[in-house]
């Protein structure tokens, strides 16, 4: 019994830490509510966030260096990896940045079916934020019943590219082959089913008294600050900024389509919620409106519904597989794109989309080589991130967790 | 929209001289080069000025030209005006053995982290920054990695040379 005591007390802690009132937690790196991997070490008094500090940088894979390396077509893999949760808007925005430097323009056909991807990616990266808000508030059903849906819309990208999540959809000037019936139908099945479950989703959450009560307030930020962090997308819109990259400066013809930019007022983990369920429903309007325009120009000109990529970027577009197998010039074309044989102009572009968490911006300089000199990713994630220690500190520790899930940090995002 | 890239030049170009050089438009993008000993000061005028406001930064990260002697390395900023929708670049270079460069954080909060990343990976000593470490690699990294002579592959590889195939 003596023995046991002596044992009991052989961990000498220093005086400092006897004498501490306050505890330091560590929440990460793999904590199941930090939902990727990053750190906080916090200081919390009882269940008050005295203080934080993020450290980020544990899945760093280096891809500004690696695309150095890169020719352009294979940078588009490393793009999937970013925001992982809506690859096909990052592939899309690369794309569009290389069509910049290469001064190319669409077809409106693929310019509208891009803009289908990326608003099915964008609704797929919101569900799962927003359903996450509701898993951290501790309702476990709403996520699993989205998820059904993400999983939809993971079988439409199947159907157009092959893959799921980390998708390396479409290429230089349009996209690697026509689009499927197989993939229309989904789709229109998808626009059919989909704001019945939309609406019970937001039926469990919107105006349910728990949710709200753990929700508003929570996290709050200010519009001037906010600004002043470089929040873009929906968390700065949920502070009240309406700031929308594809209303600022359209690409892919989305000056076409007529839609609404949810703002919120408060910035709050709520006005983000709501900022996030409105944009879902704006995609949706977005999608159809661009089934029938696509609809239009197939009914008025039967001719393009084989044009799934730019004429004139012939040069750049990795011609159709069968081709390559069957004509002499796509083998050639293929052998020397794939070789690496293939320049692009110097110069210097920066371009950017409207992404799942904001604005993703590629600033890339070419000085006439096969790989850029230069490849910068504007990554929303790392950018908003550092505001996370003012927006929680001298809340509640349960409100920052659910801040965290609010701001959506990808971790793929905020480390590139 | 009163604001056009030819009124901006002549703005800048009022206030700073002959200061300001290697006006460019990329792509439709102003881009003008300050020294490194005024970049706070254009900026602030580009924040403060009515007719101007420049309160956004969009990005900011470094370049490396080992070719360019005395100005090896760029700070390139993108600011934007979201009241006249407008973007513009800065450029500021400097020369690899004293690199330094006055901090934006106490006109942008989020050039905190931004300039992390750069000094991280390039090296650039930000003057005044309140917490200059490394953000993305170790904190024992001893060299910058995104610098022009750390080549991608293993240079001992001979089973993967491709003189024949890029740089």
């Amino acid at each position: 019994m003596e023995l046991q005591t002596n044992q009991q007390h052989h961990i000498k802690l220093s005086e400092e830490s006897l004498q501490k009132q306050t505890t330091t937690l560590n929440l990460g790196p793999t904590h199941p509510a930090t939902h990727g991997v990053f750190q906080n070490i916090m200081e919390i008094d009882g269940e008050r966030v005295l203080e934080t500090v993020p450290t980020i940088g544990y899945i760093h894979r280096a891809f500004e260096k690696i695309a150095e390396r890169r020719p352009y077509y294979q940078i588009t893999t490393l793009t999937d990896r970013l925001n992982y949760c809506s690859a096909p808007i990052n592939n899309m925005g690369w794309h569009m940045t290389i069509e910049k430097l290469l001064k190319l323009t669409l077809p409106k056909r693929v310019e509208y079916l891009r803009i289908v991807v990326m608003e099915l990616s964008r609704i797929a990266d919101h569900l799962v934020c927003n359903s996450v808000i509701a898993v951290d508030t501790g309702a476990l059903t709403p996520f699993t019943y989205v998820f059904q849906w993400r999983e939809k819309i993971y079988e439409m990208f199947e159907e157009v590219c092959g893959s799921r999540l980390t998708t390396n959809i479409g290429r230089v000037g349009g996209f690697e082959r026509n689009f499927s019936a197989a993939f229309f139908e989904k789709l229109h099945a998808f626009m059919k089913d989909f704001p019945k479950a939309m609406k019970e989703f937001e039926g469990l959450l919107n105006r349910n008294r728990i949710f709200m009560d753990r929700c508003i307030g929570a996290g709050p930020i200010s519009a001037e600050r906010a600004l002043n962090y470089g929040f873009t997308g929906p968390n700065l819109r949920a502070a009240g900024v309406d700031y929308d990259v594809r209303v600022a400066q359209p690409y892919s013809s989305y000056e076409d389509f007529d839609f609404k930019i949810p703002v919120g007022t408060t910035g709050d983990v709520y006005d983000r919620f709501m900022v996030r369920n409105g944009e879902i429903w704006e995609s949706m309007s977005i999608i159809e409106q661009a089934i029938q325009k696509i609809d239009k120009i197939e009914t008025e000109h039967p001719e393009q519904k084989d044009i799934f990529y730019a004429k004139d970027a012939d040069k750049y577009h990795i011609p159709p597989k069968e081709d390559v197998y069957t004509k002499m010039e796509a083998l050639i074309w293929h052998f020397k794109m794939i070789m690496g044989e293939i320049d692009a102009p110097p110069g210097e572009v920066y371009h950017s989309v409207e992404g799942g968490n904001g604005e993703v911006g590629y600033y890339l300089i070419s000085d006439g080589g096969r790989t850029p000199y230069r490849l910068h990713f504007r990554r929303p994630c790392f950018i908003y991130y550092q505001a996370y220690p003012e927006i929680v500190e001298g809340g509640l520790l349960s409100d920052a967790v659910v801040t965290l899930s609010s701001l959506n940090v990808i971790a793929g995002e905020l480390d590139a | 929209m009163g604001l056009t890239n030819e009124i901006l030049k002549q703005k800048l170009t009022e206030k700073f001289g002959d200061q300001l050089t290697n006006w460019e438009e990329p792509y439709g993008m102003l881009t003008v080069s300050v020294p490194a000993e005024m970049n706070l000061k254009v900026m602030q005028h580009l924040y403060d000025d009515e007719s101007l406001r420049f309160r956004f930064l969009t990005d900011l990260t470094g370049v490396h030209y080992p070719d360019r002697k005395g100005e090896e390395l760029c700070v390139v900023y993108h600011l934007h005006n979201m009241s006249d929708n407008m973007r513009m670049r800065l450029k500021v270079y400097v020369p690899i053995d004293k690199p330094d460069v006055f901090t934006a954080t106490n006109l942008y909060a989020t050039a905190n982290w931004m300039e992390r990343e750069t000094y991280d990976f390039f090296g650039i000593n930000f003057v005044g920054h309140p917490n200059l470490t490394r953000i993305l690699n170790v904190d024992e990294m001893d060299y910058f990695p995104m610098r022009k002579e750390y080549p991608m592959e293993d240079p001992t590889r001979r089973d993967k040379d491709d003189e024949m195939f890029g740089r």
